[in-house]
């Protein structure tokens, strides 16, 4: 958290900002506040016994999701863990796949195979969604791998927890990036807990956890992520890096979560104070600072806030009338999705057998 | 008109062939490019196609191993060599969370065309952690496909139906079978590619049937031929080749037309390909048999070093031909 303290520069001036229309910068504003409705909407249902499994909230994280992601071209591709909401909206997937996915119904984005933590949209270059913790690092580094394989010029955005940078894929893939000049940017999510357990009771480190890149050689830098303009400001610089010279960074977001691990995390209140979780809401909440921004640049009303919040928790609403309404998953769907070869009949899938069921 | 090429020749050959057919097969591992490969599989590869399509790694197996699946969701098709398959355990996160789920939990959205390939044997006196054989360990998880060829033409066969294949697929070697010579089609008479999936009578009986994958097949054409000379028993070997996908309609087969069955399989006997193919025979051709199902597997205990006694561990022709004559 060394970042969150330290005197806040004016990131709305910097080009990547500066260039952002009014309308833009609503849409920035809405997307974060989807995310947040959509969170909210999404905890009710699953403490109604609605939605099985884990539940990993982004509340107080939207501006990492929302910032970097608005900065993707075509070609940039994103991967995240099991905190994986906020990317999926900011990637433009609907809240009805989405809530329907955690529904466990046929019409959610992976068929209610996935669940909470497995959302994708390869349509929308977005690669999901990964369960284990650090297992999306190296998935992430070879995305990257691919766009200069193939000699796109894009990179690919690598999301992770403060508890994942501890996993050993993790510093395998930091080494691969920086030896094979791999456009990948490792985006540390740092809401300061891995689970239960403190940043300072999980890792050894000098300065930031960003800064084992210099172990490798890589580029890296610290922001701060209450500020999205900061967040776009130097996740600008790292996604050039990587497009233009094929240099991977390692970027690490100070953000906060408001809930705990997952919704099934009953310590979180007492691993942290109230006044802890209070001063981040007060001070640090992503959507009430870019708010206040927002209204003193004239680009925003308090009438128009409310009017984007009402129509993000309806639209949440929306997509629960739509989950609970979708059929669920068949017995015959269980087989499905397993080989590409028999899920497209092709010669291959007729030689031999691929199941052994009783 | 066929060749003789060695098995490693012809599993170059095969990696050659499909390194020239598409342009987004791309091999990676631990020495395969400048060293010429470990075992000398990928020897000259590197100098034909250059660092591009032929990629030293560091040894980083879970880092390469996950590298190869991400880029293979965008279109990229990488044959990764684990310089043993023993190795997987420290990619096992990517080779079985990722690879073989990632379809399946994006609902289809995603797939993962890869290759991973190396040897998975014992004998040749490296110890346990050296000689682990997970061919059935592999086989278990769905969305994973796995092979494991015992003869030059099958390998060349296999992986380049491995490499086409649009799911992962394991291909299992045998670093004492580099060396073994073998009839090789001529690539001037087609294309030679052995489907996943399909086994293979390598030799017809009709007393009893010997069902093995990998080296295990070359012991049990040994001991069929020591059975009919010194015992005038008549023994059928059929070569699985392919684990999963599996031909049950051959191993069906063959027990209908012999009655009886030795299964030999290099790995432990809890669980694995033998144990599998044991319920599939229960299941699909009780009433055919004369005798309980026999298996010949490696004696259950993690692999010895010792060159004094490791062979004896593994199964041999020998161990083969004791287990037929004790049905008879």
């Amino acid at each position: 958290m060394s970042s969150a303290s330290s005197p806040s520069l004016d990131f709305a001036s910097s080009p990547v900002n500066h260039a952002l229309t009014p309308e833009r910068k609503i849409e920035l504003y809405s997307q974060m506040v989807r995310i947040r409705r959509f969170e909210q909407v999404s905890l009710k249902y699953y403490q109604a016994g609605k939605i099985g499994g884990f539940l990993h909230l982004y509340i107080g994280q939207e501006s990492v999701a929302v910032g970097t992601i608005s900065l993707a071209g075509p070609d940039d591709h994103f991967i995240t863990a099991y905190r994986d909401h906020g990317h999926a909206l900011a990637v433009g997937m609907g809240m009805n796949e989405c809530m329907a996915e955690m529904y466990g119904k046929q019409t959610g984005c992976s068929k209610g195979k996935g669940g909470s933590m497995h959302f994708f949209a390869p349509d929308k270059n977005f690669w999901g969604g990964h369960g284990i913790v650090g297992g999306q690092t190296p998935l992430g580094l070879g995305l990257a791998y691919g766009l200069k394989y193939l000699g796109k010029e894009g990179c690919c955005l690598c999301f992770l927890g403060d508890g994942a940078v501890n996993q050993g894929a993790f510093h395998e893939s930091l080494n691969l990036a920086a030896l094979f000049g791999i456009p990948v940017v490792y985006v540390i999510e740092n809401n300061g807990y891995s689970m239960g357990t403190s940043q300072k009771r999980s890792s050894a480190y000098r300065g930031c956890l960003a800064q084992r890149a210099e172990a490798y050689d890589m580029e890296w830098d610290v922001i701060d992520g209450s500020d999205i303009y900061e967040v776009r400001a130097k996740t600008h610089i790292a996604m050039e890096r990587a497009r233009k010279e094929h240099q991977p960074t390692v970027l690490e977001i100070d953000t906060y979560r408001y809930y705990g691990h997952s919704i099934a995390d009953a310590n979180h209140k007492k691993y942290r104070t109230p006044e802890e979780i209070e001063h981040y809401k007060k001070n640090h909440d992503p959507i009430s600072v870019f708010q206040r921004k927002l209204i003193a640049e004239g680009v925003l009303t308090e009438d128009k806030a409310a009017e984007i919040n009402n129509a993000a928790r309806d639209e949440a609403n929306a997509a629960v009338k739509f989950a609970e309404e979708s059929p669920a998953p068949t017995i015959a769907d269980i087989s499905t999705d397993v080989y590409w070869e028999t899920d497209h009949q092709t010669e291959a899938s007729k030689i031999g057998r691929h199941f052994f069921d009783t | 008109m066929s060749r003789t090429l060695t098995y490693r020749e012809a599993l170059r050959e095969g990696l050659d062939e499909e390194l020239a057919r598409d342009p987004n097969v791309v091999i990676m591992g631990e020495e395969v490019a400048q060293y010429n490969g470990a075992y000398k599989v990928t020897e000259g590869l590197w100098k034909k196609w250059g660092d591009k399509r032929v990629v030293d790694t560091p040894i980083s197996e879970a880092g390469f191993i996950g590298m190869g699946i991400g880029a293979s969701m965008l279109g990229v098709r990488p044959v990764m060599e684990l310089m043993f398959w023993s190795f997987h355990s420290v990619a096992f996160d990517q080779l079985v969370n990722n690879a073989a789920c990632v379809r399946y939990m994006s609902g289809g959205l995603c797939h993962c065309p890869i290759v991973v390939r190396g040897p998975a044997n014992g004998g040749t006196n490296v110890g346990a952690t050296h000689s682990h054989i997970p061919e059935g360990l592999f086989a278990a998880f769905p969305g994973l496909k796995v092979c494991a060829p015992a003869t030059p033409a099958d390998v060349k066969g296999l992986i380049k139906a491995a490499i086409r294949d649009n799911d992962p697929v394991y291909v299992m070697e045998n670093t004492l079978l580099y060396g073994n010579s073998g009839e090789v089609p001529d690539p001037a008479d087609g294309d030679h590619v052995v489907p996943l999936g399909v086994a293979d009578v390598k030799r017809e009986g009709s007393d009893i049937s010997l069902i093995a994958h990998g080296r295990s097949v070359l012991h049990a054409l040994k001991a069929a031929e020591t059975l009919q000379d010194e015992h005038g028993i008549h023994a059928e070997v059929l070569d699985l080749r392919s684990i999963r996908p599996l031909d049950v309609e051959a191993i069906v087969k063959t027990v209908k037309k012999t009655n009886r069955v030795v299964l030999i399989d290099e790995s432990k006997p809890f669980g694995g390909v033998a144990a599998m193919v044991t319920t599939i025979i229960m299941e699909n051709a009780f009433d055919h048999l004369d005798a309980p199902v026999q298996r010949v597997c490696s004696i259950d205990a993690p692999a010895i070093y010792s060159p004094h006694i490791e062979n004896e561990q593994l199964p041999s022709p020998r161990r083969i031909i004791e287990k037929v004559l004790k049905m008879a």
